[in-house]
Parts: C-alpha cells; structure tokens; sequence
C-alpha cells in the first residue's frame, strides 16, 4: 500500500502546519530553512526559505546549477557549518524530532552520522593515506556507537560486501585502492551506522563514466536491500535520473520546483526547470538544445520579486513585484512560479 | 588534395619515464601508444576518452608541450621534429582552449590585457591594429558590450564569459587549428550548449580545423562529425559520430555507450551492464588487445595474446577488435 502510494504521489507534508505525526512515514521534514553567511560584501543568502519533506527509503536528487545552494543545503541539514554563519533557522524534523533544537553536542552524537550521513564531493581523496581503509570505514562505529573495534571490522566487512568492496580490501590502504574503489569505501563509511538516510553531494564527479555507472548499480542494490533514504545532489542532470525518485530543483537559493521524477524529467512545470532540462544534450535522441540566457543574479541583494524572472521568456508583471508563492499540483507537485497560481 | 590536410599523425607514441630515486630508469608510462590521424582544413574531429586513456596527452604532444617518443607530425606541410624552433611557430597558428577557464587566465590581468598578450609576443600589428582585432574577436564570441569588458579582470567574469575569453583568445592571432581540451566540462549545463554552438559556429565561419577532447559522449553530436575513441592510449574505434552512436562496433565503445544516460525518470529502475573493472596501467599494460580482461566478448586464445590491427568491417569505420576481422 505504502509504496504504491509513495510512487503516484509525492509527500507534500500536507499538513505545513504543527507537527508532523510520530508514525507516520515521514523521514525528513525541512521547513522554512535559512542558511546565509556573512561575506565582505553583505549577507549572502545560500540557502533561502527552503521547505521539503521526504519519505523513508525515497531518493531525491537535488538539482541546479553551480552557487544555487545544494551544497550548503545539504550541510544546513547536517549542521556541518563555516563560522561565518549570519542566519541559520528554520526547522528540521528527523523521524519527527526538530533536531535544530538540540545542542551542538547533542547533534554530533545523537544526529550526524548516527542518523544522516553524507558522501561528500571528492570525499575519495580524503581517506586518510597512513591509516587502513577497514579501520576508516570502521571508525564512526567505534566513536557513535562506542563499538569494541572487533565489532566494528566484523560490521565494516558485511558493508563492504553490501557496496561491492572484496572483503580483504579491508586490510589495504587507500593508495592501494583505484578511484571508484575508493568511492565505494567511503560509500561503506556512510553506511556503517545503518542510517536512515545519506546525502551524496557528487558522488560520482570525479569517475570514469563505466565506474560511475558501477557506482549507481551499486546504488540502487543498496536502495533497494537497506532501510535508506538518499539526497542526491549533481549538477548532472543524466546522471541524477539513474537514482532520482523525486527531483527538487533550486534555484538562487531556493527551491523553485519539487516534484516526482516522471515530471521533472519529462515535463517540468517552472520555466527554469524546462529549460534546464532542454539544455541537457542527448546522446541517443536528436532533440534542439536550448539555453537559459543571462546567468544566475548575485545572493547578496537577490531581486525582491521572483528570482528567475530576468532570464525568464513567461515573465509577466507580477513577477518581478513580488516573490512567487510554491502552489501544488495534482500529483502533489510544488512549483514555485506565478504561471501555475491558482486563482 | 595532399595540401589540404592541416594536421596529419603516423603512428605516435608520447612515453613519459619513470624513474627511481631520481635517476635510474624504472619503465615507461605509455601514454599514447601508436595514433595516427589526419585532420583537413575545416574538419571537426572529437576525441572521447576516459582519464587516463591518454587524450590529453595526445592534445599535449600535438601542440609540442609533451616530447614525442616515436613517429611524426606534420602541421601544413611541414614536419614538426619536436626541437623547439618548428613549435613556436607551430603555436601562432593553433589556438588551445583550455578545461577550466578561471584556472586558464591569469588573475591579475584584465580582458584587455589578456587578448594584447599573444598579439604582443608574436609582434602582431600597431596598437590601434591590435585594439580593433580585440574588439573584432570580442564581438564574435559575444562578449558584448565590448567596453564594458575590457577592463575587467576574470575574476568578474561568470564560467561561462570566461570560457568565451578563452576561446577569444585562442582564436586571435587568426589560427587554422583549434584543439579543446574538455571546453564544457567544468561549466553548468545551462551554459555549455551556448559554448558548444559558439565553436561550432566560429569553426565553420573560419573554416578551422578543430579537435575536441572530451570524456562525454553526448555532446559530441552537437559539435562534430568524426569520432575517435581511446582506450588506454589507443585509438579503439573511429567513425561518425551517428555511425557512432547507433551502430558502434568496439565492445569498449558499447560498454561506454550503455553508461551513459538520458535523463529519463525509468533510469532508476533499471540496471546498466556494463563490465566491471578498471582501465589498465600504462605502465604494464596487459598483452594483446588492451581491454581483454574486462571484454564481455573476448575470444579466447586470441585476444590475450596478439594486438588487433586496426580492421575497416564498414567504409569509414575503423575498429581495433578481433571480431571483425575480415
């Protein structure tokens, strides 16, 4: 019942208001999260009123292009922050608790990586060169679930078996790994504590386009054998689609669309999403590229209306006095965007 | 038309050394082991490739920035043997566009300054001469308005204008060559098929040889008609590129093809078959055909041990595999 569920709709959090139901199947809830930093120039607003709820074992992909903000999304979420934080608020239910609520302490031991982990970007490169790989992959268990370090390695070698690492790399060093079993490794890492979801902030950009392909094969048998939510966040857009079962677009710092992936690939509903998608070249059909004109506006001072607009080809007056407000489609779908308004 | 061909490569090899402690001979990396080609005035040929298969360091030997091993090139007729008077001519005539742009441009200087540089270093006009070239080139590739640019520094400039000055500056002291290593690779998706039309468009206006190198496969239809694929530094399959994409014969070339996505939302149910593995060292690269021990179709007895030569099954389409042996 519930995955049926899962695939014809997407989880709109249809109650916005209070909090949300203990058992429901909610994982992630992110409601109005701010993240903006100080910089020489102003307040720069990375992460702007971003909203979205996530069911459990779903994968969203987070797409957009370079300085829209996924990156600092994700880290907003895992509180992983710079210090020159300027805002940071709004809420974030996991498994229905505001874990922005907890003490920093609290978070680290109860939270991060216990619940959430995150692969990060080139994370490959960063095992560390002097220590085995096993033991790496067995660390988080030894510092969050105080595991004796023989239970750790007993539980790192059934991940690596569950990633697709032989069994005895467990002893090697990193140097002693090719990229994508690196990969794979710090894969395993993520999913040592047995989280409920991870976040994977291009996770394949610095592979081999047949390793990479290995890697979301080996995705999708995680996806599909363990309790696990991703976020995928890329700005590669063919690639999000072998592992996306709902997209959210960002934009300047906000989220402009969230719907199933049978939309965001096929027929998106904002104007900035259609042309991202009609700029993405095929190998196999002959489709006309197109390409958004201008570029992205500056995060400090962003235009007060929809951020979007100046690029825009469906802009009309409204858009440019005051910011779109997110209206839902029938599938569930968000789109923030004055031309699906309802009226 | 023997003088129409830009660009002609016999049989290349760029060997890099390996050494230990400094100075004893410990092998050779062999980063492209035997590649010939020739490019005529006009054409647009791509390179596809992995990291590590080699591409660049073909573009590096090319453009004389890597010593040749063995074999030759010759660049309109005359042979380039690798001393470095042939290579500074050589370089007037063949613009390099470079993957990241940002880390391409020097930082402390500003757009003006910039495009001056390579007309000053080949004694190129007076100065009034060299202005009205910086605008000419500034205009075609859309930097526009021009005023408004000039004394920027890159620094202010969004990828993809970067990009644009890149290849602005590549294209101004008027080449006949132009080589792009991964112009599109580092910029968003938005931008790259701006970039990609603007070369081809500049390429068919000038009537320039170019040769794009890439590792992504699906730009290559917006931009050329001639395909190479390396493998471990060989050249494994050439052909069209539609020829290419629907009809490919190399089963390296198909595993690629198969990893390669569209976006399309039934992606995430479905399973890629693609072999499992590593590219190989090139320093101890394996026997016979390169790519035997991840080949799903490899004929025992043969493929381990002997090299496939290149074989023509169709006309146009060369392939470097034993199953088409004639």
């Amino acid at each position: 019942m519930n995955q049926i569920r899962a695939t014809d709709q997407i989880n709109t959090s249809s109650s916005r208001q209070g909090s949300p139901d203990q058992g429901s199947d909610t994982l992630l809830d992110v409601r109005n999260l701010c993240l903006h930093f100080r910089t020489s120039r102003g307040v720069l607003q990375a992460v702007d009123d971003v909203s979205f709820s996530m069911q459990r074992r779903r994968s969203i992909a987070i797409i957009g292009e370079s300085g829209c903000g996924k990156t600092s999304l994700a880290r907003a979420i895992l509180r992983l922050l710079p210090r020159n934080v300027h805002t940071y608020k709004g809420e974030v239910y996991l498994d229905g608790t505001d874990v922005m609520t907890l003490s920093d302490e609290w978070f680290r031991q109860k939270v991060r990586w216990t619940k959430v982990s995150m692969v990060s970007q080139a994370a490959m490169n960063a095992l560390n060169p002097v220590l085995k790989v096993g033991t790496q992959v067995a660390e988080p268990l030894i510092v969050h679930e105080r595991m004796t370090k023989r239970d750790a390695l007993a539980r790192a070698r059934e991940v690596f078996r569950i990633v697709g690492v032989p069994e005895d790399f467990l002893h090697r060093y990193a140097f002693e790994l090719s990229g994508g079993m690196r990969q794979r490794a710090i894969l395993a890492m993520a999913l040592v504590t047995n989280p409920a979801l991870v976040i994977l902030d291009e996770p394949t950009s610095a592979l081999d386009m047949l390793t990479q392909a290995n890697i979301f094969n080996a995705l999708k048998d995680i996806k599909n054998q363990l309790e696990v939510g991703f976020i995928l966040i890329t700005h590669d857009i063919s690639t999000s689609s072998d592992l996306a079962d709902e997209v959210i677009v960002m934009y300047a710092g906000q989220l402009v669309e969230h719907s199933l992936s049978t939309t965001a690939y096929r027929a998106p509903l904002h104007p900035y999403a259609r042309g991202l998608m009609s700029s993405v070249p095929t190998l196999r059909e002959d489709k006309k590229l197109e390409f958004i004109p201008g570029q992205p506006p500056s995060l400090i001072n962003p235009p007060s209306g929809c951020r979007f607009a100046v690029r825009c080809s469906r802009r009309f007056e409204r858009c440019d006095q005051e910011p779109p407000t997110f209206t839902v489609g029938e599938h569930g779908e968000l789109v923030k965007c004055w031309l699906h308004a309802k009226e | 038309m023997a003088n129409d061909v830009l660009l002609s490569v016999k049989d290349l090899h760029t060997w890099y050394e390996l050494k230990k402690w400094g100075f004893l001979h410990a092998g050779y990396v062999r980063a492209v082991d035997g590649v010939s080609f020739s490019l005529h005035r006009g054409e647009a040929l791509t390179i596809v490739g992995e990291s590590g298969s080699g591409k660049t360091t073909l573009l590096k030997t090319i453009l004389g920035l890597a010593p040749k091993t063995k074999g030759e090139i010759v660049f309109a007729g005359q042979k380039l043997d690798g001393k470095r008077g042939g290579v500074e001519q050589l370089r007037s005539q063949v613009g390099f566009v470079q993957q990241d742009p940002y880390g391409a441009l020097p930082p402390f200087m500003t757009v003006r300054k910039i495009l001056e540089e390579p007309m000053l270093i080949n004694k190129f006009g007076t100065g009034a001469e060299r202005e009205q070239r910086i605008r000419e080139v500034m205009e075609e590739v859309r930097l526009l308005p021009v005023n408004d640019f000039l004394a920027k520094y890159p620094h202010m400039l969004s990828g993809g204008q970067q990009q644009r000055l890149v290849i602005a500056r590549a294209m101004i002291l008027r080449p006949s060559l132009i080589v792009a290593d991964e112009p599109v690779s580092m910029l968003d998706a938005s931008v790259r098929v701006e970039i990609l039309e603007l070369m081809r468009r500049i390429q068919t206006a000038h009537n320039l040889g170019v040769i794009y190198i890439t590792h992504d496969l699906s730009t290559v239809r917006y931009f050329s008609e001639r395909v190479f694929i390396m493998y471990a530094a060989k050249v494994v399959e050439q052909a069209g590129v539609d020829e290419i994409v629907h009809n490919s014969l190399h089963p390296y070339t198909k595993a690629l093809l198969t990893a390669i996505p569209d976006p399309d939302p039934d992606n995430a149910h479905r399973y890629r078959d693609v072999p499992s593995g590593e590219p190989p060292s090139l320093v101890n690269p394996p026997s016979g055909c390169r790519f035997h021990p991840r080949c799903p179709v490899k004929i025992e007895g043969q493929c381990e041990v002997e090299v496939p030569p290149p074989f023509e099954p169709m006309k146009g389409h060369l392939v470097e595999c034993w199953l088409y042996k004639a």
